[in-house]
């Protein structure tokens, strides 16, 4: 299988602080990723780095064969001018620990904007194609309530529906489920567990081990900006090797 | 009294209800004495009020009913609501690209912004006003061209800014600078994750703004450009300086003529309380509309 996200030794400081020392990653096409590691690991950097929401330091990331934020051209690396980007993020769904669903609105109007505005879908396409994807994350009769009028699960659902209204070929989850109640979190673990057995390529970061165990092909442990281990679930979460990762464990467990 | 000598449990059973069914019994809401006494107090005030407006003579209401809605009266109202129209557009437009300039990453852009608000909020509204007014003096032409070269076109000063312009000129530039920083606190009250979200769908970066963050910036904008708004109307007396003829310019020129100052000031009066109580209830609606899903 080809590699659907390819990231090289990236590195990434906030000023004095290093937050990646060194990645390196490779995400098959449909593979599901799971990322574990302790708060300040720097798995949500890493994450924001793939769909250049954070500029990386020094290394590469390319999804789908082609280079993140750059352009190849003779022995240079160009930068990519903003409408690029945008362009390039258009491929990647990314869904947010906040939800971030834009509050003033309506349900629809949330998942119809991208397709319509970046996309150019003709507004009608857009519209069935999200009453679709509303229903099946199992909201077809919300779509014309505002963000505020639902509960954060179902406003995590929506979010993810207004990532899939792209049709992107690589989902990027940032800790999904850590805003919510925990009798909200089941339902939406069940939504991305489900594009998962689709055979949807996603990288999330969680702290639901459950959650890695069931669907995971791949478990990633970081630490301290690097990966420390990584391997199916069996091998990391019942049989892990390194230290820090039994320690994590340890506790989450 | 001593705590020993409290009434056994028993003995209230005797002399209220029966046992502990509060249900039947009557409610007594708490009075508020001190509440009505300044009710009476000032309902007599506002009575007393009333009777010196209605009938003192020095009122002279019969004049003031005379040049309410005289021609000369309306044409100056309606000066003045040109003068506040074109002041707030040109001001929030200008204000909204300043806004901008000092959200911007160009330090040169940033500085420039801010210097402009600076200096436009340093000066007092008359003196820059006169300032424009006098423009011929200090500038007899106006070249279009390369800053130190040649020039394209040009312009007579005199032809170009009459009194007219030089004092909407005048109002938008002073407009601008704190227009500028309304429209840049409203921008600035927008959760940050708004513009990441539409930044990680792709959304083109002139769209994110105007449909993402101006919407919901308006919410915070709203209040206090309305207070702007109703300001500027009421600033725009100020250009009587430069005998133009609005509202209040006209006011002074009709009582300087019949010396019935107090029903002429009056007519003023009342004519900025309306047009204010209609920008008050345009903005009730405008507010309501960015209100979308606010509630819950």
């Amino acid at each position: 299988m080809t590699a659907m996200v390819d990231i090289r030794s990236v590195h990434k400081s906030f000023g004095s602080l290093q937050v990646l020392r060194g990645i390196d990653l490779e995400v098959r096409s449909g593979e599901v990723a799971v990322v574990l590691g302790p708060s300040g690991s720097g798995k949500s950097t890493l994450l924001r780095a793939i769909n250049h929401l954070e500029k990386v330091d020094s290394g590469w990331i390319s999804v789908g064969g082609s280079l993140i934020g750059y352009r190849r051209q003779g022995d240079r690396l160009y930068e990519l001018r903003e409408r690029e980007i945008l362009r390039q993020r258009t491929r990647i769904g990314f869904v947010f620990q906040n939800f971030n669903l834009f509050p003033h609105l309506t349900v629809l109007e949330n998942v119809v904007e991208a397709p319509v505005s970046a996309l150019r879908r003709p507004r009608k396409e857009a519209v069935s194609a999200a009453e679709a994807l509303l229903a099946r994350v199992g909201l077809a009769d919300k779509t014309a309530a505002y963000p505020r009028q639902l509960s954060g699960g179902q406003q995590q659902r929506v979010a993810i529906a207004r990532a899939l209204a792209l049709e992107p070929e690589l989902l990027l989850f940032d800790e999904p489920t850590s805003a919510l109640d925990p009798e909200l979190v089941g339902e939406v673990l069940d939504v991305i567990k489900d594009l998962a057995h689709q055979g949807t390529t996603m990288i999330v970061v969680t702290h639901e081990i459950g959650f890695a165990r069931e669907v995971a092909d791949t478990v990633v442990f970081m630490d301290g900006g690097r990966i420390v281990e990584r391997g199916t679930p069996a091998e990391v979460l019942d049989a892990p090797r390194h230290e820090r990762t039994k320690a994590f464990l340890s506790k989450v467990l | 009294m001593s705590l020993t000598s409290d009434p056994p449990v028993g003995k209230a059973h005797a002399n209220g209800a029966e046992d502990d069914d509060y249900s039947a019994l009557k409610v007594v809401p708490v009075r508020h004495p001190w509440r009505w006494a300044a009710v009476v107090v000032t309902a007599v005030l506002v009575a007393q009020f009333a009777h010196g407006l209605i009938t003192n003579p020095g009122w002279e209401w019969d004049v003031f009913a005379n040049f309410f809605t005289t021609q000369t009266i309306l044409k100056a109202v309606w000066i003045t609501i040109q003068l506040t129209f074109y002041g707030t557009a040109l001001g929030f437009a200008l204000g909204i690209v300043l806004a901008f300039m000092r959200l911007s990453k160009s330090p040169f852009l940033k500085s420039v912004a801010f210097t402009y608000i600076w200096a436009f909020r340093s000066i007092p509204l008359i003196v820059q006003l006169l300032f424009w007014f006098n423009l011929t003096y200090l500038y007899k032409r106006l070249d279009f061209g390369i800053p130190f070269g040649p020039g394209f076109f040009s312009f007579d000063t005199a032809g170009l800014v009459g009194a007219m312009s030089a004092a909407v000129l005048g109002l938008a530039l002073h407009q601008a600078a704190y227009a500028a920083e309304i429209v840049r606190g409203g921008v600035l009250a927008v959760d940050g994750g708004q513009l990441e979200a539409a930044a990680a769908l792709g959304i083109p970066r002139l769209r994110q703004l105007r449909r993402i963050v101006l919407p919901q910036a308006m919410r915070s904008i709203l209040p206090n450009a309305a207070n702007e708004v109703i300001s500027l109307f009421k600033g725009t007396s100020i250009v009587s300086v430069m005998a133009i003829g609005e509202l209040f310019y006209q006011v002074q020129v009709i009582y300087g003529r019949n010396g019935r100052v107090v029903p002429l000031l009056m007519v003023a009066t009342v004519w900025y309380i309306i047009l204010t109580t209609v920008l008050s209830v345009a903005q009730y609606y405008v507010e309501r509309h960015f209100s979308r899903g606010a509630a819950r």
